[in-house]
């Protein structure tokens, strides 16, 4: 089918028309022909050009966007007096992985085309030359370069067609009907297609190519939903995103092999409207008042005393406070409130300076790690063994656990206030999620003034009991009851270990976790040996010291497994991610996403009390909707992105996809089964049909 | 969808971190790296100078444009004369193309007598994708209070072809007066071209 150059002259020069005018130009990777439809011409008819390159295997050349890197073909052409026209056209490319890269570009084969239009008064033969440059790559690159001439007589007939410009014409990309819009919003655009009559199947392969370099990001992901007759893609922004001013051009191309096919879009800007600046405006940390953050905080810490995992330690200060009565309450009282305030600034600090290092965390992130859930453990196991009176805390043992007991001295009031906010930590979450979310995306003094707030509101009931010895007096006179109550308020804090220890079975394998129990029992015997062998010589009480430090050893070992041996625990619902959210949202399914943890008390309340609930369920299954959680018992950065994608910084966090709707609704922190089902309805999905 | 497209969309998931490129504006991402004397250089090393990021791969026939022709050693002379930090970045991995040893890229910087500051190998491409960086040559210019200015192409027009670079607009070197003079950049972002980073 192709013809040497010479014999080719020759033949025109006979003026014989030739079937096809083709010449070739030819290197190590390419074969490029110039090919003519019909083969000769009629004067101001148009007629068809094509640059054909045939490819060795694996090497590529490039779209008219090359996409990251790499570089288009181009051609001069030079053509007869009078003749118009050349601009080429280029068929839907294929993406072309490069490493972390991606290109836009052709393998095998492809036919650039370009439609001339010949002098009305053109007449003889008439030659046209083409200078193609281009770049073709494997994923090293070489430019190269060839002139191609090409010279075509008047042709009695200038409708013959040619097979392989029909091929090339039938993937050209086609016109979309309907109407286009994209919005830019935090470095992401969405871009928007109604009415285009495309419906491709949940699982293609559906991808846009601006068509020039900068308005989009090509090596992104994207993600697309459908609904009815609209087809809504979210793109991640190029370095140069389009401006308002301009339209959003390119191709929207479904499949990614040889029977891909593309649709030219043209997008405009989409007016702001009031429906997005909500949308964009969901997230909470944006939002918030300072105000309110502060107010908030502050309320938060009043509840905080009344958590089960602080009213203990609150007891203990308020008991030894009650056995005082020497006028110095109230400042005891403030060297507590010091503690607490100072304790919880140096977590703001903590947590802007972690922030500020760009590590993922977030509020809870201590009980993500097994080390800290087992030290809290033992902690709670040891403050419980000392009020059941297994033993007395003398000198030298571990200051914080002294202080617990009612130690005297302002520095003993000091510490219990540190000792309150460090025990109380597991606890904030629930309350605090969204000014904590808020303190977390803050510069450094206001998530400190938000830090202290929350200080300020959980230091206040003990700080004002103190300076109103009044009200102390309105407490029961100390006498034996004390001993009992402090016995009593052991097994809150035999509670806590208890739940501490499931939390860490949700992170540890069984070897681990034995090992953890099995330390804990050491530790217990040396606490209780310690007792035993109180006031007696050190040498007594070296085994305690023996048993003790096993027991820590026992700790270490059970938190330092390899990371990842267990999986997350076996709910009914799928594991969340992205890719699955966008899976299920491409199939045209609404979409709950639960941000849960095993440690999160709020969060199995509302499991309880509202997800778990047979209406609940019953609805869901009824209309489709997907269930899926995202388990946060172990720290997971990809979950830790996706909750400050939407303002907070610890779970729970409730999604709710409704088909087709790019953004998510976000549900309360603390649900009902009422709320849970108001919501579904809202999307409307949710009112099930009444049968008759 | 056929194998093809299925590894497609799999390197496109994996390329996920590389968008997230430096913002013009806000300060330049800083890295370590290790240059071909051994010494790490760190951006933060050089606040108070401007900084000019040069991604190469000396086989690139783009980068060959620019210094077959000398246009890129004179930009590095004159840059360096000034007081800029001129590092050349190779983010070539392993057996690509462009990955050399130490010994290797001081002798090629012999042999094209160029002037760079400092040569930083990063084969593991991590600078690279810190930055984002897509093409040889890709450039960025960072000033003097480690903000970046500049990201984009060496000059204006997108070819292998040396006899291009008289007619092209030289980006880099107007960003490099215009910080000089005080003046705001413009072009702040253009198309880098070239081939691509082989990571």
């Amino acid at each position: 089918m192709r013809r040497l150059l010479p014999a080719l002259l020759l033949l025109s020069c006979f003026g014989i028309s030739t079937l096809h005018a083709d010449t070739v130009a030819r290197t190590s990777q390419v074969t490029l022909t110039l090919l003519a439809e019909p083969a000769g011409y009629t004067p101001g008819r148009p007629l068809w050009l094509a640059l054909r390159f045939d490819l060795i295997p694996q090497w590529h050349v490039y779209w008219r966007n090359p996409g990251d890197s790499g570089e288009a073909p181009r051609v001069a052409w030079q053509l007869p007096g009078g003749w118009r026209g050349g601009e080429l056209q280029w068929p839907v490319p294929q993406r072309i992985a490069v490493g972390p890269l991606l290109n836009y570009g052709y393998a095998d084969s492809v036919m650039l085309l370009a439609e001339v239009t010949p002098a009305a008064a053109a007449t003889g033969a008439a030659a046209l030359h083409a200078d193609v440059r281009w770049l073709v790559c494997r994923e090293e690159c070489i430019p190269q370069q060839a002139r191609l001439d090409l010279t075509l007589s008047v042709a009695d007939d200038g409708t013959t067609t040619d097979p392989r410009f029909d091929a090339a014409r039938a993937r050209l990309p086609g016109a979309l009907g309907g109407d286009a819009d994209y919005r830019v919003a935090d470095g992401r655009i969405r871009l928007r297609l109604t009415g285009g009559g495309l419906t491709p199947a949940a699982d293609a392969a559906l991808w846009f190519a601006a068509d020039r370099w900068g308005p989009i990001a090509p090596s992104a992901p994207q993600r697309w939903a459908i609904d009815g007759d609209r087809l809504t893609l979210d793109l991640a922004a190029g370095e140069v995103p389009p401006s308002a001013a301009e339209p959003l051009s390119g191709l929207l191309v479904v499949g990614d092999d040889a029977s891909r096919r593309g649709y030219t879009v043209s997008a405009r800007a989409a007016p702001a409207d009031d429906r997005t600046r909500t949308a964009s405006g969901d997230s909470h940390a944006a939002t918030i008042g300072l105000a309110l953050a502060i107010g908030l905080a502050f309320v938060g810490g009043l509840l905080l005393n009344l958590m089960p995992c602080v009213l203990p330690v609150l007891s203990i200060k308020l008991l030894s406070l009650v056995g005082r009565h020497d006028g110095h309450t109230g400042r005891h009282g403030i060297a507590y409130s010091a503690g607490v305030l100072l304790t919880f600034a140096l977590l703001a600090a903590l947590l802007s300076s972690l922030r500020a290092t760009g590590a993922m965390l977030g509020w809870g992130f201590q009980l993500q790690e097994p080390v800290i859930v087992v030290a809290l453990m033992y902690l709670m196991l040891t403050l419980g063994m000392n009020l059941s009176g297994v033993f007395g805390f003398g000198g030298g043992l571990a200051g914080v656990g002294q202080t617990a007991a009612g130690r005297p001295g302002l520095r003993g009031s000091f510490a219990s206030g540190v000792l309150a906010v460090v025990v109380a930590s597991p606890c904030t979450a629930p309350f605090m999620g969204t000014a904590l979310g808020y303190a977390l995306t803050r510069p450094v003094m206001e998530s400190t003034l938000v830090f202290v707030a929350l200080g300020t509101g959980f230091a206040l009931p003990l700080l004002l009991l103190s300076l109103q010895p009044a009200w102390l007096r309105l407490l029961p006179r100390p006498g034996p009851w004390m001993e009992r109550l402090r016995q009593a308020l052991a097994f809150p804090l035999y509670a806590t270990a208890a739940w501490l220890l499931w939390v860490l079975s949700q992170q540890l394998a069984a070897g681990p976790l034995a090992a953890a129990l099995a330390g804990g029992v050491l530790l217990a015997f040396g606490l209780w040996w310690l007792g035993q062998t109180w006031r007696r010589t050190w040498s007594r009480r070296l085994p305690a010291a023996v048993l003790l430090t096993g027991g820590l050893v026992c700790a270490v070992v059970a938190a330092t497994p390899d990371r990842g041996e267990r999986a997350s625990g076996g709910a009914a619902a799928d594991a969340w991610s992205t890719g699955r959210v966008a899976q299920l949202r491409a199939a045209g399914a609404p979409v709950l996403v639960n941000f849960t943890a095993a440690w999160c008390i709020t969060c199995k309340v509302n499991e309880q009390v509202a997800l778990d609930t047979r209406a609940v369920v019953e609805t869901l299954d009824a209309h489709g909707v997907a269930y899926l959680k995202a388990d946060w018992t172990r720290r997971d950065a990809k979950i830790t992105a996706e909750l400050q994608r939407h303002g907070r910084s610890g779970v729970p966090l409730y999604l709710l996809y409704a088909a087709g709707d790019p953004e998510p609704r976000v549900l309360p922190q603390l649900l009902t089964e009422r709320s849970v089902l108001d919501a579904i309805a809202d999307i409307g999905i949710g009112k099930p049909e009444k049968t008759p | 969808m056929n194998i093809r497209g299925l590894l497609t969309l799999l390197l496109a998931g994996l390329a996920g971190p590389l968008c997230a490129a430096p913002q013009i504006g806000q300060a330049a991402p800083d890295f370590a790296g290790t240059d071909t004397a051994g010494q790490v250089q760190r951006l933060s090393d050089y606040h108070g100078r401007t900084v000019v990021l040069e991604w190469t791969n000396h086989d690139c026939p783009y980068v060959r444009k620019h210094y077959g022709s000398g246009t890129m050693q004179a930009l590095q002379r004159d840059a360096v004369a000034q007081g800029v930090v001129w590092l050349s970045i190779i983010s070539s991995a392993p057996g690509k193309q462009g990955h050399v040893s130490a010994a290797q890229a001081d002798a090629l910087t012999r042999d094209r007598d160029a002037s760079p500051s400092a040569v930083v190998l990063d084969e593991q491409g991590e600078i690279g994708r810190l930055y984002g960086a897509k093409t040889t040559p890709h450039m960025f210019v960072v000033d003097a209070d480690g903000v970046l200015r500049y990201m984009g192409g060496i000059d204006s027009i997108s070819s292998a072809d040396p006899a291009d670079i008289a007619t092209a607009q030289p980006y880099v070197r107007t960003v490099l007066a215009q910080l000089a003079s005080g003046e705001p950049v413009q072009p702040a972002v253009t198309r880098p071209y070239g081939c691509s980073v082989k990571y």
